[in-house]
Protein backbone atom coordinates (compact mmCIF):
# COMPACT_ATOMS: atom_id res chain seq x y z
CA UNK A 1 0.00 0.00 0.00
CA UNK A 2 2.35 2.90 0.83
CA UNK A 3 4.69 1.19 -2.04
CA UNK A 4 1.92 1.69 -4.18
CA UNK A 5 1.55 5.15 -2.61
CA UNK A 6 4.97 5.89 -3.47
CA UNK A 7 4.92 4.47 -7.19
CA UNK A 8 1.91 6.90 -8.04
CA UNK A 9 3.37 9.95 -6.23
CA UNK A 10 6.85 9.19 -7.98
CA UNK A 11 4.93 8.69 -11.76
CA UNK A 12 3.56 12.05 -11.55
CA UNK A 13 6.50 13.61 -11.08
CA UNK A 14 6.56 14.87 -14.28
CA UNK A 15 9.71 14.41 -16.18
CA UNK A 16 9.76 11.64 -18.58
CA UNK A 17 7.78 9.15 -16.47
CA UNK A 18 4.77 6.79 -17.76
CA UNK A 19 4.68 3.25 -17.61
CA UNK A 20 4.89 0.37 -19.55
CA UNK A 21 1.13 -0.35 -19.11
CA UNK A 22 0.16 3.23 -19.93
CA UNK A 23 2.17 3.58 -23.00
CA UNK A 24 1.05 -0.14 -24.51
CA UNK A 25 -2.51 2.19 -24.31
CA UNK A 26 -1.34 5.19 -25.74
CA UNK A 27 0.20 2.75 -28.36
CA UNK A 28 -3.04 1.03 -28.85
CA UNK A 29 -4.63 4.14 -29.59
CA UNK A 30 -2.74 4.88 -32.46
CA UNK A 31 -2.51 2.03 -34.49
CA UNK A 32 -4.41 1.91 -37.79
CA UNK A 33 -7.24 -0.34 -37.56
CA UNK A 34 -6.90 -3.85 -39.55
CA UNK A 35 -9.87 -4.69 -41.90
CA UNK A 36 -10.71 -7.90 -40.43
CA UNK A 37 -14.09 -8.60 -42.45
CA UNK A 38 -12.64 -7.01 -45.46
CA UNK A 39 -9.44 -9.41 -45.40
CA UNK A 40 -11.11 -12.74 -44.70
CA UNK A 41 -14.08 -12.10 -47.35
CA UNK A 42 -11.54 -11.78 -49.62
CA UNK A 43 -9.37 -14.61 -48.25
CA UNK A 44 -12.31 -16.36 -48.76
CA UNK A 45 -13.51 -15.94 -52.41
CA UNK A 46 -10.05 -15.92 -53.85
CA UNK A 47 -8.98 -19.37 -51.70
CA UNK A 48 -12.82 -20.45 -53.26
CA UNK A 49 -11.94 -19.56 -57.14
CA UNK A 50 -8.56 -21.60 -56.74
CA UNK A 51 -10.69 -24.32 -55.19
CA UNK A 52 -13.02 -23.78 -58.15
CA UNK A 53 -9.76 -23.97 -60.64
CA UNK A 54 -8.62 -26.89 -59.04
CA UNK A 55 -11.87 -28.71 -59.44
CA UNK A 56 -11.69 -27.95 -63.11
CA UNK A 57 -8.17 -29.39 -63.69
CA UNK A 58 -9.37 -32.52 -61.41
CA UNK A 59 -12.47 -32.77 -63.79
CA UNK A 60 -10.56 -32.21 -67.22
CA UNK A 61 -7.98 -34.96 -66.05
CA UNK A 62 -10.84 -37.39 -65.34
CA UNK A 63 -12.71 -36.99 -68.29
CA UNK A 64 -9.93 -35.84 -70.91
CA UNK A 65 -7.16 -37.97 -69.62
CA UNK A 66 -9.67 -40.54 -67.95
CA UNK A 67 -7.54 -40.95 -65.01
CA UNK A 68 -9.33 -41.98 -61.58
CA UNK A 69 -10.23 -39.69 -58.98
CA UNK A 70 -7.24 -40.08 -56.90
CA UNK A 71 -4.28 -40.46 -59.99
CA UNK A 72 -6.16 -36.82 -60.76
CA UNK A 73 -5.88 -34.73 -57.77
CA UNK A 74 -2.11 -36.02 -57.43
CA UNK A 75 -1.32 -34.58 -61.15
CA UNK A 76 -3.54 -31.99 -60.08
CA UNK A 77 -1.62 -31.02 -57.03
CA UNK A 78 1.62 -31.32 -58.91
CA UNK A 79 0.30 -28.50 -61.67
CA UNK A 80 -0.57 -26.52 -58.95
CA UNK A 81 3.18 -26.71 -57.04
CA UNK A 82 4.56 -26.12 -60.82
CA UNK A 83 2.31 -22.80 -61.63
CA UNK A 84 2.49 -21.41 -58.53
CA UNK A 85 6.82 -22.05 -58.51
CA UNK A 86 7.05 -20.68 -61.78
CA UNK A 87 4.94 -17.69 -61.25
CA UNK A 88 7.01 -16.82 -57.88
CA UNK A 89 10.14 -17.34 -59.96
CA UNK A 90 8.50 -14.91 -62.41
CA UNK A 91 8.22 -12.30 -59.64
CA UNK A 92 5.08 -11.79 -59.52
CA UNK A 93 3.54 -14.43 -57.03
CA UNK A 94 4.50 -12.01 -53.97
CA UNK A 95 2.43 -9.02 -55.45
CA UNK A 96 -0.51 -11.30 -55.75
CA UNK A 97 0.04 -13.02 -51.74
CA UNK A 98 0.03 -9.62 -50.70
CA UNK A 99 -3.67 -8.86 -52.09
CA UNK A 100 -5.12 -12.12 -51.98
CA UNK A 101 -4.44 -12.21 -48.18
CA UNK A 102 -4.64 -15.35 -46.54
CA UNK A 103 -6.40 -16.53 -50.06
CA UNK A 104 -3.17 -18.12 -51.59
CA UNK A 105 -1.24 -18.15 -48.34
CA UNK A 106 -2.96 -21.30 -47.17
CA UNK A 107 -3.50 -23.99 -50.15
CA UNK A 108 -0.99 -26.02 -51.64
CA UNK A 109 -0.21 -22.75 -53.99
CA UNK A 110 1.36 -21.18 -50.40
CA UNK A 111 3.38 -23.80 -49.65
CA UNK A 112 4.97 -24.27 -52.80
CA UNK A 113 5.20 -20.27 -52.96
CA UNK A 114 7.06 -20.32 -49.77
CA UNK A 115 9.75 -22.79 -50.45
CA UNK A 116 10.32 -21.13 -54.05
CA UNK A 117 10.94 -17.76 -52.85
CA UNK A 118 13.11 -19.26 -49.89
CA UNK A 119 15.29 -20.90 -52.89
CA UNK A 120 15.16 -17.59 -54.49
CA UNK A 121 16.49 -15.74 -51.79
CA UNK A 122 19.83 -18.01 -50.78
CA UNK A 123 20.60 -19.31 -54.22
CA UNK A 124 23.91 -16.66 -53.92
CA UNK A 125 24.85 -18.15 -50.60
CA UNK A 126 25.79 -21.63 -52.21
CA UNK A 127 23.88 -25.12 -53.23
CA UNK A 128 24.36 -26.19 -49.11
CA UNK A 129 25.14 -22.77 -46.96
CA UNK A 130 22.02 -20.99 -48.81
CA UNK A 131 20.11 -22.64 -50.54
CA UNK A 132 19.60 -26.39 -49.05
CA UNK A 133 20.11 -25.15 -45.51
CA UNK A 134 17.36 -22.38 -45.89
CA UNK A 135 14.94 -23.96 -48.33
CA UNK A 136 12.31 -25.19 -45.33
CA UNK A 137 12.53 -21.97 -43.95
CA UNK A 138 9.15 -20.99 -44.05
CA UNK A 139 7.52 -24.47 -45.15
CA UNK A 140 9.42 -26.04 -42.13
CA UNK A 141 7.19 -25.63 -39.40
CA UNK A 142 4.37 -26.61 -41.83
CA UNK A 143 6.04 -29.97 -42.34
CA UNK A 144 6.58 -30.42 -38.78
CA UNK A 145 3.09 -29.38 -37.57
CA UNK A 146 1.47 -30.92 -40.37
CA UNK A 147 3.32 -34.33 -39.43
CA UNK A 148 2.45 -33.59 -35.64
CA UNK A 149 -1.17 -33.29 -35.74
CA UNK A 150 -1.25 -36.36 -38.03
CA UNK A 151 0.25 -38.52 -35.73
CA UNK A 152 -2.04 -37.19 -32.93
CA UNK A 153 -5.01 -37.35 -35.10
CA UNK A 154 -4.44 -41.09 -35.75
CA UNK A 155 -3.64 -41.91 -32.51
CA UNK A 156 -7.23 -39.97 -31.44
CA UNK A 157 -8.67 -42.52 -34.33
CA UNK A 158 -7.69 -45.15 -33.04
CA UNK A 159 -8.55 -45.19 -29.46
CA UNK A 160 -12.05 -44.23 -30.53
CA UNK A 161 -13.02 -46.62 -33.13
CA UNK A 162 -10.32 -49.28 -31.89
CA UNK B 1 26.46 15.18 -19.80
CA UNK B 2 24.26 14.09 -22.68
CA UNK B 3 24.65 17.84 -25.03
CA UNK B 4 27.78 18.99 -25.93
CA UNK B 5 28.37 22.41 -28.37
CA UNK B 6 30.81 21.95 -30.86
CA UNK B 7 33.44 24.59 -31.79
CA UNK B 8 33.85 25.12 -36.09
CA UNK B 9 31.93 22.47 -37.18
CA UNK B 10 30.39 22.75 -40.40
CA UNK B 11 28.68 20.51 -43.14
CA UNK B 12 30.58 21.26 -46.29
CA UNK B 13 28.83 18.82 -49.26
CA UNK B 14 26.28 15.97 -49.05
CA UNK B 15 25.90 13.00 -52.10
CA UNK B 16 22.99 11.11 -52.27
CA UNK B 17 21.47 7.97 -54.24
CA UNK B 18 18.14 7.19 -54.24
CA UNK B 19 16.19 3.86 -55.53
CA UNK B 20 13.57 3.07 -57.57
CA UNK B 21 10.47 3.87 -55.51
CA UNK B 22 12.30 6.65 -53.96
CA UNK B 23 12.86 8.12 -57.20
CA UNK B 24 8.86 8.09 -57.91
CA UNK B 25 8.12 9.09 -54.70
CA UNK B 26 8.51 12.66 -52.73
CA UNK B 27 11.94 13.30 -52.95
CA UNK B 28 13.46 15.95 -55.48
CA UNK B 29 16.90 17.12 -55.21
CA UNK B 30 18.76 13.98 -55.14
CA UNK B 31 22.12 13.42 -57.28
CA UNK B 32 21.74 9.78 -58.45
CA UNK B 33 19.26 7.24 -58.88
CA UNK B 34 18.89 3.53 -59.29
CA UNK B 35 16.25 1.73 -61.57
CA UNK B 36 17.04 -1.95 -61.15
CA UNK B 37 17.41 -3.06 -57.03
CA UNK B 38 20.72 -5.14 -58.12
CA UNK B 39 22.67 -1.91 -59.37
CA UNK B 40 25.01 -4.00 -61.81
CA UNK B 41 25.95 -6.18 -59.15
CA UNK B 42 24.91 -9.90 -58.14
CA UNK B 43 23.10 -9.35 -55.12
CA UNK B 44 21.24 -7.01 -53.58
CA UNK B 45 24.21 -6.81 -50.44
CA UNK B 46 26.80 -6.17 -53.35
CA UNK B 47 24.51 -3.12 -54.99
CA UNK B 48 24.30 -1.73 -51.15
CA UNK B 49 28.27 -1.67 -50.95
CA UNK B 50 27.98 -0.23 -54.56
CA UNK B 51 25.52 2.45 -53.64
CA UNK B 52 28.10 3.59 -50.96
CA UNK B 53 30.97 3.13 -52.89
CA UNK B 54 29.69 5.99 -55.92
CA UNK B 55 28.42 8.48 -53.42
CA UNK B 56 31.56 8.40 -51.76
CA UNK B 57 33.38 8.42 -54.93
CA UNK B 58 31.32 11.49 -56.09
CA UNK B 59 32.04 13.48 -52.96
CA UNK B 60 35.23 13.41 -53.41
CA UNK B 61 35.73 14.27 -57.01
CA UNK B 62 32.90 16.73 -56.41
CA UNK B 63 35.28 18.17 -53.79
CA UNK B 64 38.27 17.88 -55.72
CA UNK B 65 39.26 15.92 -52.97
CA UNK B 66 42.28 12.92 -52.40
CA UNK B 67 41.49 10.12 -49.91
CA UNK B 68 44.46 11.30 -48.04
CA UNK B 69 43.10 14.60 -47.17
CA UNK B 70 40.44 12.91 -45.06
CA UNK B 71 41.19 12.33 -41.53
CA UNK B 72 38.37 9.75 -40.50
CA UNK B 73 35.20 7.54 -42.33
CA UNK B 74 32.69 6.72 -40.37
CA UNK B 75 29.76 4.28 -41.67
CA UNK B 76 27.00 2.32 -40.84
CA UNK B 77 23.83 0.45 -42.32
CA UNK B 78 21.38 -2.19 -40.94
CA UNK B 79 23.40 -5.05 -42.47
CA UNK B 80 24.92 -7.79 -40.21
CA UNK B 81 27.53 -6.26 -38.09
CA UNK B 82 27.53 -3.24 -40.38
CA UNK B 83 29.12 -5.41 -43.35
CA UNK B 84 28.26 -3.17 -45.88
CA UNK B 85 29.72 -0.50 -44.70
CA UNK B 86 33.34 -2.46 -43.61
CA UNK B 87 33.03 -4.01 -47.13
CA UNK B 88 32.99 -0.26 -49.24
CA UNK B 89 35.67 0.81 -46.21
CA UNK B 90 37.87 -1.47 -48.00
CA UNK B 91 37.77 0.68 -51.41
CA UNK B 92 39.30 3.37 -49.55
CA UNK B 93 42.24 4.04 -47.77
CA UNK B 94 41.13 6.05 -45.27
CA UNK B 95 40.96 5.38 -41.09
CA UNK B 96 37.40 3.50 -40.64
CA UNK B 97 35.11 3.59 -37.85
CA UNK B 98 31.89 1.34 -38.24
CA UNK B 99 28.89 3.11 -36.36
CA UNK B 100 25.74 1.42 -34.74
CA UNK B 101 22.60 2.89 -33.80
CA UNK B 102 19.87 1.36 -36.00
CA UNK B 103 17.85 3.95 -38.01
CA UNK B 104 20.06 6.41 -35.89
CA UNK B 105 23.42 5.54 -37.53
CA UNK B 106 24.15 8.42 -39.56
CA UNK B 107 23.23 11.05 -36.59
CA UNK B 108 25.76 8.57 -33.95
CA UNK B 109 28.50 9.08 -37.36
CA UNK B 110 28.05 13.13 -37.22
CA UNK B 111 28.33 13.22 -33.22
CA UNK B 112 31.52 11.05 -33.34
CA UNK B 113 32.95 13.36 -36.70
CA UNK B 114 31.77 17.20 -34.93
CA UNK B 115 33.77 15.79 -31.42
CA UNK B 116 36.64 15.39 -33.50
CA UNK B 117 36.38 18.08 -35.64
CA UNK B 118 35.62 20.43 -32.77
CA UNK B 119 38.51 18.97 -30.41
CA UNK B 120 40.62 19.47 -33.20
CA UNK B 121 41.44 15.70 -33.96
CA UNK B 122 40.47 15.95 -37.60
CA UNK B 123 39.95 18.53 -40.22
CA UNK B 124 37.68 16.60 -42.93
CA UNK B 125 35.33 13.67 -42.09
CA UNK B 126 33.02 11.88 -44.14
CA UNK B 127 29.91 10.06 -42.63
CA UNK B 128 28.13 7.36 -44.86
CA UNK B 129 25.04 5.35 -44.15
CA UNK B 130 22.54 3.46 -46.42
CA UNK B 131 19.94 1.21 -46.59
CA UNK B 132 18.22 -1.40 -49.09
CA UNK B 133 14.80 -2.34 -48.81
CA UNK B 134 15.26 -6.05 -49.90
CA UNK B 135 18.19 -6.83 -48.11
CA UNK B 136 16.43 -5.25 -45.06
CA UNK B 137 13.50 -7.15 -46.03
CA UNK B 138 15.71 -10.95 -45.88
CA UNK B 139 17.44 -10.03 -42.92
CA UNK B 140 14.42 -9.01 -40.63
CA UNK B 141 11.63 -10.45 -42.69
CA UNK B 142 10.80 -12.92 -44.70
CA UNK B 143 12.39 -13.84 -48.28
CA UNK B 144 12.29 -10.49 -50.74
CA UNK B 145 9.77 -12.89 -53.53
CA UNK B 146 7.31 -14.36 -50.69
CA UNK B 147 5.23 -11.09 -50.66
CA UNK B 148 4.41 -11.45 -46.53
CA UNK B 149 1.30 -9.43 -45.81
CA UNK B 150 2.08 -6.71 -43.74
CA UNK B 151 0.38 -4.66 -40.72
CA UNK B 152 -0.41 -1.17 -40.90
CA UNK B 153 2.05 0.13 -38.34
CA UNK B 154 4.92 -1.52 -40.20
CA UNK B 155 7.16 0.89 -42.28
CA UNK B 156 9.39 0.14 -45.71
CA UNK B 157 13.01 0.39 -45.70
CA UNK B 158 14.59 3.00 -47.46
CA UNK B 159 16.60 2.51 -50.48
CA UNK B 160 19.59 4.34 -50.61
CA UNK B 161 22.76 5.95 -49.44
CA UNK B 162 24.38 9.07 -48.60
CA UNK B 163 27.94 10.53 -48.00
CA UNK B 164 28.14 13.92 -45.84
CA UNK B 165 31.58 15.75 -45.88
CA UNK B 166 32.16 17.57 -42.32
CA UNK B 167 34.98 20.14 -41.89
CA UNK B 168 36.42 22.59 -39.92
CA UNK B 169 36.07 25.54 -42.91
CA UNK B 170 33.07 27.48 -42.49
CA UNK B 171 30.29 26.85 -44.75
CA UNK B 172 26.65 27.83 -44.94
CA UNK B 173 25.92 24.89 -42.79
CA UNK B 174 26.89 25.00 -38.93
CA UNK B 175 26.83 22.16 -37.05
CA UNK B 176 25.84 23.63 -33.58
CA UNK B 177 25.21 21.07 -30.92
CA UNK B 178 24.00 17.63 -30.65
CA UNK B 179 23.03 15.37 -27.99
CA UNK B 180 23.59 11.81 -27.42
CA UNK B 181 20.38 9.69 -26.51
CA UNK B 182 19.55 6.80 -23.84
CA UNK B 183 18.64 3.81 -24.70
CA UNK B 184 15.12 3.06 -23.92
CA UNK B 185 12.53 0.43 -23.50
CA UNK B 186 9.09 0.77 -23.22
CA UNK B 187 7.69 -3.01 -23.70
CA UNK B 188 7.01 -2.45 -27.43
CA UNK B 189 7.56 -5.98 -28.38
CA UNK B 190 6.25 -6.14 -32.13
CA UNK B 191 8.87 -5.53 -34.51
CA UNK B 192 6.13 -4.32 -36.89
CA UNK B 193 5.91 -1.31 -35.42
CA UNK B 194 9.07 0.35 -34.66
CA UNK B 195 7.76 3.67 -34.29
CA UNK B 196 6.04 2.89 -31.47
CA UNK B 197 9.75 1.50 -29.70
CA UNK B 198 11.23 4.72 -31.10
CA UNK B 199 8.54 7.60 -30.30
CA UNK B 200 9.75 7.40 -26.20
CA UNK B 201 13.73 7.52 -27.25
CA UNK B 202 12.69 10.24 -29.50
CA UNK B 203 11.01 12.67 -26.93
CA UNK B 204 13.93 11.56 -23.56
CA UNK B 205 16.45 12.92 -26.06
CA UNK B 206 14.52 16.07 -27.16
CA UNK B 207 13.61 16.76 -23.92
CA UNK B 208 17.27 16.53 -22.60
CA UNK B 209 19.04 18.54 -25.47
CA UNK B 210 16.08 21.34 -24.55
CA UNK B 211 16.62 20.68 -20.74
CA UNK B 212 20.73 20.40 -21.06
CA UNK B 213 20.62 23.36 -23.35
CA UNK B 214 18.06 25.29 -21.57
CA UNK B 215 16.01 25.75 -24.48
CA UNK B 216 12.93 26.46 -25.23
CA UNK B 217 10.79 24.56 -28.30
CA UNK B 218 10.13 27.32 -30.05
CA UNK B 219 14.06 28.37 -30.55
CA UNK B 220 13.72 26.20 -33.11
CA UNK B 221 12.56 26.77 -36.68
CA UNK B 222 12.35 22.94 -37.67
CA UNK B 223 12.55 20.16 -35.48
CA UNK B 224 13.05 16.77 -38.22
CA UNK B 225 13.12 13.19 -36.48
CA UNK B 226 14.16 10.45 -38.24
CA UNK B 227 11.99 7.39 -39.16
CA UNK B 228 8.85 7.06 -37.19
CA UNK B 229 6.38 6.99 -39.70
CA UNK B 230 2.84 7.79 -39.93
CA UNK B 231 2.09 5.91 -36.39
CA UNK B 232 5.18 6.51 -34.62
CA UNK B 233 4.56 10.42 -35.64
CA UNK B 234 1.16 10.29 -33.94
CA UNK B 235 2.27 8.30 -30.82
CA UNK B 236 5.36 10.98 -30.70
CA UNK B 237 3.67 13.81 -30.86
CA UNK B 238 0.95 12.29 -27.85
CA UNK B 239 3.67 11.38 -25.61
CA UNK B 240 5.59 14.23 -25.88
CA UNK B 241 2.08 16.50 -25.00
CA UNK B 242 1.36 14.02 -21.94
CA UNK B 243 4.95 13.39 -20.88
CA UNK B 244 7.07 16.38 -21.21
CA UNK B 245 4.43 19.12 -21.92
CA UNK B 246 5.72 19.70 -24.70
CA UNK B 247 3.38 21.02 -28.12
CA UNK B 248 5.76 20.43 -31.40
CA UNK B 249 4.53 23.23 -33.83
CA UNK B 250 6.89 23.18 -36.59
CA UNK B 251 7.56 19.68 -37.37
CA UNK B 252 8.48 16.88 -40.20
CA UNK B 253 9.11 13.38 -39.45
CA UNK B 254 11.64 11.86 -42.32
CA UNK B 255 9.31 9.01 -42.58
CA UNK B 256 6.24 10.59 -43.90
CA UNK B 257 8.05 12.93 -46.51
CA UNK B 258 9.69 9.95 -49.00
CA UNK B 259 6.73 7.99 -50.07
CA UNK B 260 3.40 9.16 -51.74
CA UNK B 261 0.35 8.44 -50.04
CA UNK B 262 -0.76 6.02 -53.26
CA UNK B 263 2.55 4.00 -53.14
CA UNK B 264 1.12 1.45 -50.93
CA UNK B 265 4.37 1.19 -48.21
CA UNK B 266 2.02 1.22 -44.91
CA UNK B 267 2.76 3.34 -42.38
CA UNK B 268 5.74 5.29 -44.40
CA UNK B 269 9.62 4.94 -45.09
CA UNK B 270 12.30 3.80 -42.59
CA UNK B 271 15.71 2.78 -42.44
CA UNK B 272 19.14 4.81 -41.43
CA UNK B 273 19.12 6.71 -45.45
CA UNK B 274 15.46 8.03 -44.56
CA UNK B 275 16.18 11.07 -42.34
CA UNK B 276 19.63 12.12 -44.23
CA UNK B 277 17.37 12.17 -47.79
CA UNK B 278 14.91 14.17 -46.27
CA UNK B 279 17.06 16.58 -44.55
CA UNK B 280 19.02 17.75 -47.71
CA UNK B 281 16.16 17.42 -50.00
CA UNK B 282 13.50 18.71 -48.32
CA UNK B 283 14.67 20.72 -45.13
CA UNK B 284 18.46 22.14 -45.95
CA UNK B 285 18.15 22.94 -49.73
CA UNK B 286 14.67 25.14 -49.12
CA UNK B 287 16.85 27.46 -46.92
CA UNK B 288 13.33 28.02 -45.38
CA UNK B 289 14.66 26.97 -41.94
CA UNK B 290 17.07 28.01 -39.97
CA UNK B 291 17.41 26.47 -36.84
CA UNK B 292 17.00 22.85 -37.33
CA UNK B 293 16.84 20.07 -34.38
CA UNK B 294 17.40 16.58 -36.08
CA UNK B 295 16.30 13.26 -33.79
CA UNK B 296 17.42 10.58 -35.55
CA UNK B 297 15.66 7.10 -34.19
CA UNK B 298 16.30 3.88 -34.16
CA UNK B 299 14.96 0.51 -32.78
CA UNK B 300 18.03 -1.78 -31.90
CA UNK B 301 16.49 -5.14 -32.66
CA UNK B 302 18.05 -8.18 -33.80
CA UNK B 303 15.52 -10.89 -34.94
CA UNK B 304 16.96 -13.48 -32.37
CA UNK B 305 15.77 -11.21 -29.30
CA UNK B 306 12.59 -10.05 -31.05
CA UNK B 307 11.99 -13.51 -31.46
CA UNK B 308 12.69 -14.02 -27.31
CA UNK B 309 9.91 -11.60 -27.10
CA UNK B 310 11.90 -8.60 -24.76
CA UNK B 311 10.63 -5.79 -25.17
CA UNK B 312 12.64 -3.88 -27.97
CA UNK B 313 15.07 -1.01 -27.28
CA UNK B 314 14.59 2.28 -28.90
CA UNK B 315 17.18 4.66 -29.22
CA UNK B 316 17.29 8.79 -30.66
CA UNK B 317 20.27 10.72 -31.23
CA UNK B 318 19.84 14.54 -31.75
CA UNK B 319 22.16 16.84 -33.92
CA UNK B 320 21.36 20.90 -33.84
CA UNK B 321 21.97 22.40 -37.36
CA UNK B 322 21.92 26.49 -38.25
CA UNK B 323 21.81 27.57 -42.15
CA UNK B 324 24.03 30.86 -41.77
CA UNK B 325 23.33 32.52 -45.16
Amino acid sequence: MMYNFFLFFHNNSGGGLMNKDEYQKLVKKHEPREKKVENVLYAFLVGGVIGFIVEGIIQVLMNVFLLSRVDAGVWTSLIVIFISSLFTALGFFDNWMEKAKAGLLLPTTGFAHSVTSSALDYKKEGLITGLGSNFFKLAGSVILYGILSGFILAIVKVIIHG
Amino acid sequence: MASKKFNNVYIKDNVSIVGPLEKEGLLDNYDFAIDDYYYGEKTFEQAEIKMQRVVIDNLLNFNKLDEKKIDLLLGGDLINQISVSGYNASSFKIPFLGVYSACASYVEGLLIASSFISGKCAKRVIVTTSSHNLNAERQFRYPVEYGAIKKGTSTFTTTGAVATLLTNEETNIKVEAGTIGKVIEMGVKDANNMGAVMAPAAADTLYTHLTDMKRNINYYDLVLTGDLGEVGKNIFIDYLNQVYDINLKKYMDGGCEIYAKNQDTYAGASGPVAMPLVLFDKVLSTKKYKKILVIATGSLQSVQLANQKLGIPGIAHAISLEVLK
